[in-house]
């Protein structure tokens, strides 16, 4: 191992390891070792490598910026573009102030509230995140964060599949996210759970009849409003088209709940979701923050960390974990979930999100984006030969059809620095021509005017 | 307020108790005001529509009852003297075993900020995000080389994760041999989130009972594995920081029953660039690149668990996977036809990988090996130092972290609990307590490679002090911590009458 770096050797120090030269000799006399090499003595020879890795660096901070700002300037996003995308993914406002609080050292880089005497900051932001979740949902206990919608909604299925004991079929509405579901049967492909799918009526909302013949039998149900269409479902008629099973609401577009009906009053009893939209950067999917919450009587059978509040031996108020005997590292194989580590520096992003913009903000918020999606709608209504194919109600996001495939569409828009949509063939079958568009408080009336122009004049080219 | 009263004998404790309350703060919907306001939104600039012909009536909420009103100023100052409530690694030392907690890098956040990889979007076309693509594939390369496996994916965004995807994955092969197979076998040093994972991927548990050096006896395998068995857990070095010297042998007996190796990759840090798991007969590894590439914890996340496999498992691994094309361009395959599906929606943590990527750059070959040697270093440091003050029950050498027990100060009725709430007393926050459960009242101390000498001595010093105060004062350490925002709290409350939410 002669080509290897001497650590003694002052050139070999790294600036983000302290000891060096001098410290490590004494360090390795206060062992009783002479070199490092012999701190490795259990790692036989024969699994250890006699070379350094084949990897580029040390990089300086300079050498970094470079490479890496030349990768992201590679991406054409909506840093260059006026974007139009969702599909559980939305761009909000993010208040200066979050992302700043968030560098906080002593937020940053924590590790998880084991001990709450030292962590009472985590601990009680989190409390205060349980408590919007409950109050946006109008459910009553709230978990410290999943990792993602999606696998918040598969941690929904198994929780509510131990709620009925010997019943295997779940059913979910086939407008539910789709990589959502995909997520769901990852899970459950050994767990011996049949998963259905019902599809959509004519106005995009789930089909009632369906949904009532496949959930005779089953032991929960899941439905997405508004849906992966946009359309917002009608949670009273599902509930009584679904008497008797664990109905879990699923929202992929947290803003929403600024305006719309919660799910908890309305005959849910596990709303899971994506706080993405709570002012969370896309960042290319992740991280992102998955919540649920449930009914009270569900509350020792939820997955993830609880912080409760409780006093200190002088009386003081102070917030801790607990119920931990659901957990994996009290319960072991017995446990609710496998999860550990969560999403905690993004849920305290949405606490401090949802506290900026408050009462007032959710909904003001979630008005504006009905009111841009609508005018957008009722500017396309009005131009031939563009379909807004279901007619169901919406909120921020809806299906377009032309008469064009939407990649060409799309292509022709992107053109013109849009990024126009999601092309809904991606997803399913039969749906060629449409894409969805989604509409926030952040477009302005001459983008959302300028889109309606750009999409009119690429049909108008596409006939040509 | 009312002032508290104060008589002349117990002046001094009662200014503390003054002192403390206000270090603690008022929940954010105690401090709303009705009329304030923390936000400003560009005024509506489209006509206003009835909300009535938008959405019936019976599909909306009225107002939000008791959510927040509060002034920016408010919240900066609320979240700012809630942060004050917490230690953290950029503090000072974060000992936790098993959780790496070492320095954050700085330049990891600016690069996540880049607005070309903060604002793009998940679903955008491939020929938009050729930057973000590379990245992923830059990464995998990287991984690749760090485990010695033909294969990584990244969509795994925690350990726990991670553990699910692996043994999905080993699930599906086996599955695809004709026989799935019904049990794994954990050692029972091992971390709860191996059998939670394991169970919920469709197995039965084995525990493995570990020998009198804290790791897995051959015979003991040998006589355990038989062609029921998937695959053996194994956490490298495991939780008692010794290295499993025969792991290779372990390899082998399970191979010859075509059963896998899956490891646990949480303590990589003591072995990166020293040794690869893909040399050692690994065929699974999850590394949480919170712990090892230095990703920071945020107070229990984000993370991100990669998963490497051996060429065995390449069929298998989550879809889409980043492939190269020829011409130097990237793209997602979703062509895996015995893949075990999608484990998250998107493409992972991407921005946690954006992190972990920078480190690994930040890094290089040299820096990879040298985090190695000095958390090796500074955790057997700490253990001279502390061997003649504390019961080492595991004498085996051992690599990242060391696991004292408090079995020379339970002489004196001073437990595990005690002495970790003293520590806080010293400004330290303390190891991790009662794990790995082998140990009965484990203090498990891992160091990192980001502690100067000065600390790690001063850490030392700290915990010498207590194990005198122990024989000399135990009083003082029962009743630990004195100095922190809250005292001990009553745990037992909490879970018998849950409150898990303010309410009015």
């Amino acid at each position: 191992m002669s080509n290897l770096p001497d650590p003694t050797d002052p050139h070999s120090s790294h600036r983000y390891i302290p000891n060096a030269g001098e410290d490590i000799r004494e360090m390795l006399e206060v062992v009783g070792i002479d070199s490092i090499d012999r701190l490795f003595d259990t790692i036989p020879d024969d699994v250890k490598l006699d070379r350094l890795l084949d990897l580029p660096g040390p990089w300086s901070e300079v050498e970094s910026r470079r490479w890496f700002r030349g990768l992201a300037a590679r991406n054409k996003t909506a840093a260059d573009h006026v974007s139009f995308l969702g599909g559980g993914a939305y761009a909000h406002y993010q208040p200066a102030v979050v992302d700043q609080l968030l560098l906080r050292a002593e937020f940053l880089t924590a590790y998880t509230p084991y001990q709450p005497e030292v962590s009472q900051g985590t601990l009680q932001s989190i409390f205060e995140y349980q408590t919007h979740q409950c109050l946006l949902t109008g459910l009553d206990v709230a978990n410290a964060s999943l990792y993602d919608g999606s696998t918040a909604l598969c941690e929904a299925v198994l929780m509510a599949q131990r709620l009925t004991k010997g019943k295997t079929k779940a059913v979910i509405a086939k407008s539910v996210h789709p990589q959502y579901t995909q997520t769901v049967r990852t899970y459950i492909q050994n767990l011996g759970i049949e998963l259905v799918e019902v599809g959509w009526g004519e106005d995009g909302r789930v089909d009632l009849d369906a949904l009532r013949a496949a959930c005779d039998g089953a032991f929960a149900v899941a439905i997405q409003s508004p849906n992966f269409l946009g359309v917002v479902e009608d949670y009273d008629a599902i509930a009584a088209a679904t008497e008797g099973i664990t109905r879990i609401a699923v929202i992929a577009e947290a803003t929403s709940l600024g305006v719309l009906a919660p799910p908890g009053p309305h005959g849910f009893d596990i709303c899971v979701g994506e706080g993405q939209a709570w002012g969370i950067p896309t960042q290319f999917g992740g991280p992102y923050v998955g919540f649920m919450v449930v009914r009270d009587a569900l509350k020792r059978h939820m997955p993830g960390r609880l912080v409760g509040e409780t006093v200190d031996v002088d009386g003081r108020r102070a917030y801790v974990l607990t119920l931990a005997t659901r957990e994996q590292h009290i319960r072991r194989a017995k446990a609710t979930s496998n999860i550990c580590t969560n999403e905690a520096l993004i849920a305290l992003a949405a606490n401090m999100y949802l506290s900026l913009l408050g009462k007032e903000g959710l909904r003001e918020v979630a008005l504006q984006c009905m009111q841009k999606t609508a005018r957008l709608r009722n500017i396309l209504h009005k131009i031939k030969s563009i379909e807004l194919p279901f007619a169901g109600p919406v909120y921020n996001e809806f299906v377009v059809r032309t008469p064009f495939p939407a990649q060409e569409i799309l292509a022709d828009l992107e053109h013109e620095k849009i990024l126009g949509g999601i092309p809904l063939g991606t997803f399913y079958d039969g749906h060629e021509r449409d894409f969805l568009v989604a509409v926030t408080e952040l477009h302005t009336r001459e983008q959302i005017e300028h889109f309606a122009a750009a999409l009119s004049a690429a049909i108008s080219r596409e006939r040509r | 307020m009312t002032t508290p009263s104060i008589t002349n004998s117990d002046e001094a404790t009662t200014q503390r108790d003054v002192a403390q309350k206000s270090s603690t703060e008022p929940l954010i919907f105690e401090r709303s005001k009705r009329g304030r306001r923390g936000y400003q939104l560009p005024p509506l600039d489209v006509p206003e529509q009835s909300l009535d012909e938008l959405l019936p009536a019976s599909l909306r909420r009225d107002e939000i009852a008791d959510e927040v009103e509060v002034s920016e100023v408010d919240v900066i100052r609320h979240f700012t003297r809630l942060s004050k409530l917490n230690v953290s690694i950029d503090a000072g030392l974060y000992p936790l075993g098993s959780c790496t907690m070492k320095h954050n890098p700085r330049i990891n956040e600016e690069i996540a900020r880049t607005p070309g990889f903060a604002l793009s979007h998940p679903l955008q076309p491939e020929h938009q995000v050729q930057g973000n693509l590379e990245l992923l594939w830059t990464i995998e390369q990287t991984l690749k080389e760090i485990f010695g496996m033909p294969r990584v994916t990244l969509q795994p965004v925690a350990g726990a994760h991670g553990e699910l995807t692996g043994i999905l994955m080993v699930h599906k092969a086996l599955a695809k041999s004709g026989n799935a197979r019904k049990y794994i076998l954990i050692p029972d040093s091992a971390h709860g989130t191996n059998p939670a994972s394991a169970a919920f991927a469709g197995y039965e548990i084995r525990e493995l009972k570990s020998n009198s050096r804290g790791t897995v006896e051959l015979s003991t395998l040998e006589a355990a594995v038989n062609e029921d068995v998937a695959a053996l857990m194994v956490t490298v070095p495991n939780t008692l920081g010794v290295f499993e010297s025969e792991i290779r042998a372990m390899a082998d007996i399970l191979h010859a029953k075509g059963a896998y190796l899956y490891c646990d990759g949480a303590n990589l840090n003591s072995f990166v660039g020293i040794a690869r798991p893909g040399d050692m007969g690994i065929d699974v590894i999850h590394s949480n690149l919170h712990k090892t590439f230095s990703t920071p914890h945020g107070g229990g996340g984000p993370g991100a668990g990669p998963v490497g496999v051996s060429a065995k498992l390449v069929d298998f691994v989550p879809t889409p996977t980043v492939e190269r094309r020829e011409d130097g361009t990237f793209y997602l395959d979703f062509n895996h036809p015995d893949s075990i599906g999608r484990m998250r929606a998107f493409h992972g943590n991407f921005n946690v990988l954006v992190r972990a990527l920078t480190y690994m750059r930040s890094m290089g070959p040299t820096g990879m090996r040298r985090i190695a040697q000095l958390a090796v270093l500074n955790a057997n440091y700490i253990r001279a130092r502390l061997r003649n003050h504390y019961h080492l029950p595991y004498d085996a050498p051992t690599l990242h972290e060391v696991v004292f027990s408090d079995k020379l100060q339970t002489a004196h009725d001073v437990h595990t609990l005690d002495i970790a709430k003293r520590l806080m007393d010293y400004g330290f926050h303390p190891p991790t307590i009662y794990f790995p459960l082998i140990v009965s009242g484990a203090l498990m101390i891992e160091p990192t490679e980001s502690e100067p000498r000065e600390e790690l001595d001063a850490f030392c010093e700290a915990m010498i002090a207590i194990a005198r105060e122990s024989e000399e004062r135990p009083e003082l350490v029962r009743s630990a911590p004195h100095t922190t925002p809250v005292r001990r709290l009553d745990e037992a409350r909490a879970a018998r009458q849950p409150i898990l939410r303010w309410k009015r």
